[in-house]
C-alpha cells in the first residue's frame, strides 16, 4: 500500500500570498494513499529538506511529492533529499504550485486554491506508479574526434591532446590550417597570421596523441556518448606519405596547370601539387580529376622524377575505422557566392574581386608577391572601394544575419593598402560598423586615422564601367545624398556561410542545423558548444560566424568539455529511457524508425519457451536512448514503456482529477 | 450541405443542455518539457495572469502523446485538452513534434468523426521563450470550451 508524503511550501509570499496553503493540505491529507502532509516556508531551505528527510523515516512514506516552484527549477534538490533518507530519488514527484498556480492566478485565491489541490492530486497519483530507477553507467573509450582542421580544430586537438587523450583530426583539404592560413595579417594587432598559425600546424603533426588524417571525410557515425564507432574514408593521394620527402620536384615538373583554390584562382597550381609552401602534411596529392596520368594513362613525370618512387598511380581511397568516445566539429566556413548582386556586374567586371582575393593579393606570400593587382590588367589600384556587408544583412538575397567579422577586416584591409600602395585610397560603404570586442573600436579608428580612409555610410545601387574604371554608385545616407565614386578595384565583403555539405554532415552525426547549414548548438546561451546529441561539440565558424580570438576560445571549451566527459571511466545517463516488453512487442518495428536516435535495433529470440523457433522483437540500446517516448506512443502493442513517464503515471494524472 | 453533415455530427456534445450557472471547464494541458513547459514557467515568471482551468501535465516530448491520454482525458473529466510542443524543427529531440503533428491530426479527425467539435482538442507550438503566448493560448483554449460547454456525456459519475 502506497504511503505518499505531501510537502507544500509557500515560497515566502510567492505561493502563500496567493494559495491557501493550510486548505491545501488540508486537501491533501483527504487522499486515501496520503500519510503526511505539513506546509513550510522554504521548502528547499535545509530545515524544508531535513522535514522530508525525517518524514520519510518517521512515517515510512513509499513516495513523495512537493508541491512548490517549478520542477524545472528544484527538482535535482528534492531527488537529492530522498537519497540522503536512503529513498530511490525517482520517488519524488513535484507538483508546480507556483509558475502554474500562485504566479498565473493573482487574481483569484479560490480558484488558486483549488487548482494547487488538483496540482498535487496529479502529482500523488503519478507517485504511487513510479518506480525506482537507477542511473545508467556506460563505458567510455577516450579517444576524441576532430572533424576539421582549421584554428578551431587546430585548437581543440592540441587542448585535447595535451590533456593526454588520444586525438584523431579529419581534414577534407590535403593540409590543415583551413582560412587562417590564406590571411595576411589579422585583426586587432595586425600580428602575421602566418607567424602564429604555423608553429600550431607543426606542433598537430608531431604531438604524440594527435593521428592527423589529411585528405579525408567522416563516411558515418553509429553508437552513443562515449560509445561512438566512426567510418573515415581517406582519399587515395597517389603519393606515398611515409616515403615522400616533400622535396617538390613533381609538381616542378608537372605540366598540368589547374587554378590554385588557395590564392583563390588568381595563379596556378599544378595537378600534382602541396596547397602552400608551409602545409601540414608537407606532401603532395594529385588532384585525379586533372592529372592527364590517372585520367587517360598518359604522363606520368612525377612517377619518373621522384628519387624516392613514392608514387603509386594505383592506390586507392583507404576506409578507416576508429572507436571513440566525442566529437568536435570545426568544420569552418565558406564565403558567400555575391552572384546575386546583379547591379554590381560581378561576374562582368573583372576588377571586382572578394575581401579574400584581396587577402592573398596582400600576403607576402601570394601570387602578386604582397601588392594588389587589377586581375583586368595588373596595373596597381589607386582608388579602391570596400563594400560592406555584401549578401549579410540583406533579406532580399537571403541572409539576414551579420557576418560578424568583415567591418573589422575591412577596417584591417583599408591598413593593409595604405602600408602597400602608399598613394592610395580607401573608400568604405557601410551599414554600421559593429566594432565590438577588446581594442576592436580602437582598431577601427587606427584605421580611419592612419589612412584617412573614406566610410560612406549606405548602399551601393550599382557599378558600371567607365574607361578603365569602374564607378560605384551609392547613397551617402550622412547628407542625404547619391554619390559616385572612380574606383580601380572594387572589394566585396561577402557574407560567411556556411559549406554546402554542412547539412549533409549534421545529418550523418545525427544533430541539427538552422536554415543556413550552420550546426546548432544545444542552448544559446547555456550549451553554447553542445549540441543536442551527447558528446558531440561544436567550434567556430561551423556554429556562426566569429572572429579568431572567438573561434579558439570555443575550441578550447569543447577541448574542456571532452577532458570533463572523459574524466571517469563511465558516464552516468540518466535513466529515464525506453524499455521493451518482448512479452508483448508484435515485432512491427514502428518503433525503429521513429526514433530520432537510431536507439532501437531488433534481436531474435525463441518464440516460446525452449522453442527453437525464432521471433524478431525491438531492443532498446540503453546508451543511445535519450528518453523521448516517441516509440512509446507509436507501439501498437503497448510493448514500450518510458521510465519516469509510464503510460500509468500518465493515465494516474489524468483520471486523478 | 457540408456545414449540415458537420452539425449533426456535432450533436454528440449535446448542445442543447444548459451548463449550471458555475459552470467552470477542465482543461487538461500536456505539455513537453522542453519547450511548452518551459515557456508556462516563464509566464508565471512573468506574472502574465490567464484563467485557471488549464491543469498540467509535463511529457519529455509532444511525440510522448500518445492519443490514448487525449481521449482518456476526454472520458475521465476534461472538457478540452490542449496539447503543445516546440516548433517544428526545435525539438529537443529532433524530430518528435513532426510524428506528433501527425499523429494529432489523424487523432483529432477521428475526435471529429465521432463527433467531437473541433475545438475540444487544440495543439500549439510554444518556445520557452514565448512565456505571452502561453497565456494568450491557454485564454484562446478556455474560451472555445466555454463556448462549447461541458461534456455532459462523460461526466465522471457516469462512467
Ligand atoms: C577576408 C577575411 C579576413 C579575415 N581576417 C581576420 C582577422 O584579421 N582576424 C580574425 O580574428 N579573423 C579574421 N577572419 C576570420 C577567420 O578566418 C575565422 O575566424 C577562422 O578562420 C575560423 O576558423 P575555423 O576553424 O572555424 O574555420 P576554417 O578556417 O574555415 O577551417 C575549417 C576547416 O575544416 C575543413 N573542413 C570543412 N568541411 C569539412 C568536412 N566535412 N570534413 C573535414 N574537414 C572539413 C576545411 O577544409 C578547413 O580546413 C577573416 C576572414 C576573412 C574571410
Ligand atoms: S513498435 Fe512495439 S511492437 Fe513494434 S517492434 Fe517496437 S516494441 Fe515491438
Ligand atoms: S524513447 Fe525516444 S530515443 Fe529512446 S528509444 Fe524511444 S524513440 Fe528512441
Ligand atoms: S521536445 Fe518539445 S516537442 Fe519534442
Amino acid at each position: 500500500m502506497a504511503r505518499v508524503g505531501v510537502f507544500v511550501c509557500f515560497c515566502g509570499a510567492n505561493i502563500a500570498d496567493f494559495v491557501d496553503v493550510p486548505a491545501v493540505v488540508e486537501e491533501a491529507k483527504k487522499i486515501k494513499e496520503v500519510k503526511y502532509a505539513i506546509d513550510y516556508k522554504y521548502m528547499c531551505s535545509d530545515p524544508g529538506q531535513g522535514m522530508i528527510r525525517d518524514a520519510i523515516v518517521a512515517h515510512r512514506l513509499t513516495s513523495i511529492v512537493v508541491a512548490a516552484c517549478s520542477p524545472r527549477m528544484h527538482e535535482k534538490t528534492f531527488r537529492k533529499a530522498l537519497s540522503d533518507a536512503g529513498m530511490n530519488p525517482y520517488l519524488l514527484e513535484v507538483a508546480n504550485i507556483r509558475e502554474h498556480s500562485s504566479w498565473v492566478h493573482q487574481k483569484d485565491k479560490k480558484a488558486a486554491t483549488e487548482k494547487s489541490s488538483d496540482l498535487i492530486r496529479m502529482a500523488v497519483a503519478k507517485s504511487i506508479a513510479n518506480e525506482q530507477l537507477h542511473e545508467i553507467s556506460v563505458p567510455v573509450t577516450k579517444r576524441a574526434l576532430v572533424i576539421g582542421g582549421g584554428i578551431a580544430g587546430i585548437q581543440a586537438a592540441l587542448d585535447i591532446a595535451d590533456a593526454r587523450i588520444p586525438v584523431v583530426l579529419v581534414e577534407k583539404s590535403p593540409s590543415i590550417g583551413g582560412k587562417m592560413a590564406q590571411l595576411d595579417e589579422t585583426f586587432p594587432t595586425l600580428d602575421c597570421s602566418q607567424c602564429i598559425l604555423t608553429p600550431k600546424m607543426v606542433d598537430v603533426a608531431s604531438h604524440p596523441y594527435i593521428e592527423l588524417l589529411p585528405y579525408s571525410e567522416v563516411l558515418e557515425l553509429d553508437g552513443y556518448v562515449g560509445n561512438y564507432k566512426v567510418k573515415i574514408k581517406r582519399k587515395a593521394s597517389y603519393v606515398n606519405f611515409d616515403t615522400c620527402t616533400g622535396c617538390g620536384a613533381c609538381w616542378q615538373k608537372c605540366p598540368v596547370k589547374v587554378p590554385n583554390e588557395f590564392n583563390m584562382g588568381i595563379d596556378k597550381r599544378k595537378a600534382i601539387y602541396s596547397p602552400f609552401p608551409q602545409a601540414v602534411p608537407n606532401k603532395p596529392v594529385i588532384d585525379a580529376e586533372h592529372c592527364t596520368m590517372l585520367l587517360k594513362g598518359k604522363c606520368g613525370i612525377c612517377a619518373k622524377v621522384c628519387e624516392k618512387g613514392s608514387i603509386d598511380y594505383a592506390m586507392q581511397d583507404e576506409i578507416i575505422e576508429r572507436e571513440i568516445g566525442a566529437v568536435v566539429v570545426a568544420t569552418g566556413y565558406d564565403l558567400w557566392d555575391p552572384k546575386p548582386y546583379e547591379e554590381y556586374g560581378v561576374g562582368r567586371y573583372k576588377d571586382i574581386i572578394t575581401s579574400l582575393e584581396f587577402e592573398r593579393m596582400v600576403s607576402a606570400s601570394g601570387p602578386t608577391g604582397g601588392v594588389p593587382l587589377r586581375p583586368s590588367d595588373g596595373k596597381i589600384p589607386k582608388s579602391v572601394v570596400f563594400i560592406k556587408c555584401v549578401g549579410s544583412r540583406d533579406e532580399a538575397k537571403g541572409i539576414e544575419y551579420c557576418s560578424k567579422i568583415c567591418c573589422m577586416y575591412t577596417a584591417k584591409h583599408a591598413i593593409l593598402l595604405h602600408h602597400k600602395v602608399h598613394d592610395s585610397h580607401a573608400y568604405i560603404f557601410y551599414m554600421d560598423i559593429r566594432a565590438a570586442g577588446k581594442g576592436y573600436e580602437e582598431f577601427v579608428k587606427r584605421a580611419q586615422v592612419e589612412t584617412g580612409a573614406t566610410y560612406l555610410r549606405g548602399r551601393v545601387s550599382k557599378i558600371y564601367q567607365k574607361g578603365e574604371k569602374l564607378m560605384v554608385r551609392g547613397e551617402d545616407a550622412q547628407i542625404g545624398q547619391v554619390v559616385e565614386v572612380e574606383a580601380d578595384l572594387v572589394v566585396l565583403a561577402t557574407a560567411v556561410y556556411p559549406y554546402k555539405d554542412n547539412p549533409e554532415l549534421a545529418r550523418l552525426l545525427g544533430i541539427s542545423y538552422d536554415k543556413y547549414g550552420f550546426l546548432s548548438e544545444a542552448h544559446p546561451k547555456l550549451r553554447p558548444v553542445e549540441t543536442a546529441k551527447a558528446g558531440i561539440f561544436l567550434a567556430g565558424c561551423t556554429q556562426a560566424p566569429k572572429d579568431i580570438p572567438e573561434t579558439v576560445a570555443q575550441a578550447s571549451a569543447t577541448a574542456a568539455k571532452v577532458c570533463g566527459l572523459f574524466s571517469g571511466d563511465t558516464i552516468l545517463k540518466d535513466p529515464m529511457i525506453s524499455k521493451v516488453n518482448t512479452d508483448y512487442c508484435s515485432g512491427c518495428q514502428n518503433c525503429v524508425t521513429v526514433c530520432p536516435y537510431q536507439a532501437i535495433v531488433t534481436e531474435e529470440i525463441p518464440l516460446g519457451h525452449g522453442s527453437k523457433e525464432i521471433r524478431t522483437v525491438a531492443k532498446i540500446n540503453e546508451g543511445v536512448c535519450q528518453g523521448c517516448g516517441s516509440c512509446v506512443a507509436i507501439c501498437r502493442s503497448m510493448a514500450i514503456d518510458l521510465a519516469g513517464f509510464t503510460d500509468m503515471q500518465i493515465i494516474n494524472e489524468i483520471v486523478s482529477i | 450541405m457540408e456545414t449540415e453533415v458537420k452539425e449533426k455530427i456535432v450533436s454528440i456534445e449535446k448542445p442543447h443542455l444548459e451548463a449550471p450557472a458555475d459552470w467552470q471547464p477542465v482543461i487538461m494541458g500536456i505539455l513537453c518539457n522542453w519547450c511548452s513547459y518551459a515557456g508556462s514557467d516563464l509566464t508565471g515568471t512573468s506574472r502574465l495572469q490567464y484563467p485557471p482551468n488549464i491543469r498540467i501535465i509535463r511529457v519529455p516530448c509532444s511525440s510522448r502523446v500518445d492519443p490514448w491520454f487525449i481521449i482518456k482525458s476526454l472520458q475521465a473529466s476534461a472538457d478540452g485538452v490542449l496539447i503543445s510542443g516546440c516548433h517544428p524543427g526545435d525539438c529537443h529531440y529532433i524530430s518528435g513534434n513532426y510524428y506528433a503533428r501527425r499523429r494529432f491530426l489523424v487523432t483529432k479527425k477521428l475526435l471529429n468523426f465521432v463527433g467531437f467539435h473541433e475545438n475540444r482538442v487544440q495543439f500549439s507550438w510554444v518556445s520557452a521563450a514565448e512565456g505571452p503566448k502561453f497565456a494568450k493560448v491557454v485564454s484562446k483554449v478556455t474560451e472555445d470550451i466555454k463556448k462549447l460547454g461541458p461534456l455532459h456525456l462523460y461526466k465522471k459519475e457516469n462512467i
